[in-house]
């Protein structure tokens, strides 16, 4: 019995993975992958079949832990932003080597225009790099379909093969035809020695990987969600390649002077078609959201001869994600304004809540540091980010997760003082703890803050690795019990804690300061939950 | 027919209610939806949009082009200033007046409203105070959709009180009565 429902396209993955016959999904949450992981946590069929659901310490924990369900026979899902690819990096491009046993989608959702990250990243780069299929859903329906067909592929091929999605499709509603749930996948335990990376094998295995190449290749060729559409009357005019939700803007736009349109949703790219697209056009433009990644496989694949026009020929913007404008003006149609932008609107940049911890970390912070003409507060990832803007404007960096702390401990080592980390409990689990070990190694002179509300703040409020175990993690890394202080973040305390950082900015090694208050958004919806509770046991 | 629609506030606001129960209201008529929320960052207190686009056909685009918007629905002036170039020549800007400061260079208020008053098509009020004064002052976005409703045209105002009395019933008969007696609300405001 099918059923109509409406989805965001993240949810439209997660239901689609349960329908696959999901054993687990592994995840770190960051935007825009997080509700994925959240709808799986929320759906009834995850306590009936017992799938595992619980957020992971890091994208790499996840990876690795799916890759070992995988072992065991069971289908696993890894799902992160673009950036947690590069956390996953060796665990992902290794499990291409090993192959897979129970199947493996690794979703890596991008984030163009970077409407909450650090990056635009491409994870179909990832894709080539590990030489494993890569689908891209145009839209809700075909998310929530291929992931089915991605289970069973990869199972077909023993590989680990990668879902891409953007923050438009992610974060974008619309109806999907759903289907009944499969059982549960459940192959044998895997008996093989493919597993043991050691050169020997590895390369056997990596003349496997290079063997299943072409098959790759024929089975995109043949791939119901690659499709070439022909316009004999404009035979010999530029011809078009969609990729994943270009293929949208590209229908948009009802181009009327175009050759054909070939829609990319499943890599490697099906060269067939696109040959056969540029035998009937003078040129080809590549639509793709991201980085130049088809536009630059299509320039290799035609040859200098041949015109490919795309985001590098300056016909699409380099940067920022495509929109229905960019997309028609590439194919000569226009679209316009009719009202100019107003000249009174300002920018209204996020900002930490009103009666946020992290605000009371940053006076502070900012209160001592003023008595050093070099302080300098290295930043890492998440709502006290937000501490670079006004008013504190307290930050001189931030890079990647647990960049703080190490940043901190390179200044430091080079003779800068103070330098002093701060750095969230989920970032510091994440990948903050490896650092803090470094620095009470080299006994480098940092002050680190371990601003702690308790949760994972700024993807939504997900439980946070670390909690409670803060302390104990610090002194079982070797910080000192006299240079590690917990304090709670709130106007009262100022004197205590100003008083504290200043101290243990005058210690000559690795101090740890936990400022710990819980996050005002958690506090007030545990708080509603906890009225409406009471309220409906006095009815 | 279709309508594309740009909602438009400030992160916390709660311009996702109003798009979900217009998105359960074209469920209910049978329509073809979609509608890209903001997610992350820009919900800390950041300006937040979504589109929202409904259709009798189906619909390509997650996004709406430049001069296409039907309708501006915003629950804050500026907010709805914003979105100027998206709308379309005969588009209709359905906004709150009442600013919400939470910056320091926020514009002068007449020069808003200057320049609101010199839209063909705007209907404006003080969303938070009428639905105080109903006793319903939770449900200032509901008097938001009321005053959107006849310019929506693609969906009904019965149909959006279905939605409604579909999206609150969880949260009790006097949820459900205090949305509908704003929306109602609104509904005469933009008489
Ligand atoms: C590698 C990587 N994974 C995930 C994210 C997304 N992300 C950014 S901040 C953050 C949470 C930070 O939580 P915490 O450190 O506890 O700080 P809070 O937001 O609670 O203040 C996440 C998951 C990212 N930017 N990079």
């Amino acid at each position: 019995m099918s059923q109509q429902k409406l989805l965001l396209g993240d949810e439209a993955i997660a239901l689609g993975a349960l329908h696959a016959g999901l054993g687990g999904v592994y995840a770190y949450p960051g935007t825009p992958s997080t509700e994925i992981t959240e709808f799986i946590q929320g759906n009834p069929l995850t306590r009936e079949r017992g799938i595992h659901s619980r957020w992971c310490t890091n994208e790499k924990t996840a990876m690795e832990a799916a890759l070992g369900m995988s072992y065991a026979g069971k289908r696993a899902l890894v799902c992160m932003k673009h950036v947690g690819m590069n956390v996953c990096a060796d665990a992902f491009v290794n499990s291409a080597i090993t192959g897979t046993n129970g199947g493996i989608v690794v979703l890596a959702a991008d984030d163009p225009s970077m409407h909450s990250s650090q990056n635009e990243q491409d994870s179909r780069f990832y894709g080539k790099f590990a030489m494993v299929p890569v689908f891209e859903p145009s839209n809700q329906q075909e998310a929530y379909d291929m992931m089915k067909v991605a289970f069973e592929y990869s199972e077909a091929i023993k590989e680990p093969v990668v879902m891409r999605l953007v923050t438009r499709l992610a974060h974008s509603r619309a109806s999907v035809t759903i289907g009944e749930p499969n059982a549960q996948q459940q192959l044998p335990l895997s008996t093989g020695r493919q597993w043991v990376l050691l050169p020997g094998i590895a390369k056997k295995n990596y003349a496997v990987l290079i063997d299943k190449q072409p098959g790759m290749l024929k089975a995109a060729e043949d791939s119901t969600y690659n499709s070439l559409t022909l316009y004999p009357a404009n035979k010999g005019k530029m011809g078009v390649i969609a990729c994943g939700i270009g293929y949208n803007y590209v229908t948009e736009a009802q181009p009327k002077n175009v050759s054909g349109v070939l829609k990319v949703s499943q890599y490697p790219l099906p060269e067939s078609q696109i040959r056969q697209l540029a035998a009937n056009s003078d040129s080809l433009l590549v639509v793709e959201d991201g980085q130049p990644v088809v536009e630059q496989d299509i320039k290799a694949m035609l040859g200098t001869g041949y015109v490919v026009k795309g985001r590098l020929s300056g016909d699409l913007p380099r940067t920022g994600e495509l929109n229905p404008d960019s997309v028609a003006r590439s194919l000569g149609e226009e679209t316009g304004a009719c009202f100019d932008a107003s000249k009174n609107v300002v920018g209204r940049p996020p900002a930490l809540c009103p009666g946020c911890g992290h605000r009371d970390v940053y006076n502070a912070l900012n209160k001592v540091a003023a008595e050093y003409p070099n302080a300098r507060i290295f930043g890492d990832i998440g709502c006290y980010t937000l501490g670079a803007l006004p008013p504190f404007q307290a930050l001189a960096s931030c890079v990647d997760m647990g960049a703080s702390i190490t940043m901190a401990k390179g200044a430091a080592d080079a003779g800068a003082f103070p330098c002093i980390a701060i750095i969230g409990d989920s970032t510091f689990t994440h990948s903050g703890m490896t650092g803090l070990l470094d620095a009470i190694n080299d006994h480098s002179n940092i002050t680190v803050v371990i601003s702690d509300n308790l949760t994972t703040a700024m993807t939504g409020g997900q439980d946070s690795a670390g909690t409670n175990k803060f302390e104990a993690i610090c002194r079982g890394l070797g910080v000192e019990e006299e240079h590690l202080h917990v304090v709670v973040p709130l106007p009262k305390n100022m004197d205590e804690i100003t008083r504290i950082i200043r101290d243990e900015i005058n210690y000559d090694g690795v101090s740890v300061i936990i400022p710990r208050r819980e996050c005002i958004q958690t506090l007030n919806r545990r708080m509603r939950k906890e009225r409406a509770l009471k309220e409906a046991a006095k009815k | 027919m279709k309508k594309d629609i740009i909602l438009s506030g400030v992160g916390g606001q709660g311009i996702l209610s109003i798009a979900t129960v217009i998105g359960e209201a074209a469920t209910i008529a049978g329509l073809h939806l979609k509608q890209a929320e903001v997610h992350g960052m820009s919900q800390r207190g950041g300006d937040v949009q979504s589109d929202l686009r409904l259709s009798t056909e189906p619909i390509a685009s997650d996004l709406i082009a430049r001069g296409q918007a039907d309708l501006i629905i915003s629950m804050e002036p500026m907010e709805a200033l914003r979105y100027l170039p998206f709308l379309a020549a005969d588009g209709a800007v359905i906004t709150s007046s009442k600013p919400f400061i939470n910056i320091p260079n926020y514009p002068e208020e007449a020069a808003l409203q200057a320049e609101l008053k010199a839209l063909p098509k705007v209907v404006q009020s003080d969303i938070d105070q009428v639905a105080a004064d109903l006793g319903a002052a939770r449900s200032s976005n509901m008097v938001l959709l009321g005053m959107a409703a006849k310019f929506l045209e693609i969906v009904s105002p019965d149909t959006l009180r279905e939605a409604i009395r579909h999206i609150f019933a969880s949260k009790g008969d006097s949820v459900v009565e205090s949305n509908i007696r704003a929306f109602n609300a609104g509904i005469e405001l933009s008489e």
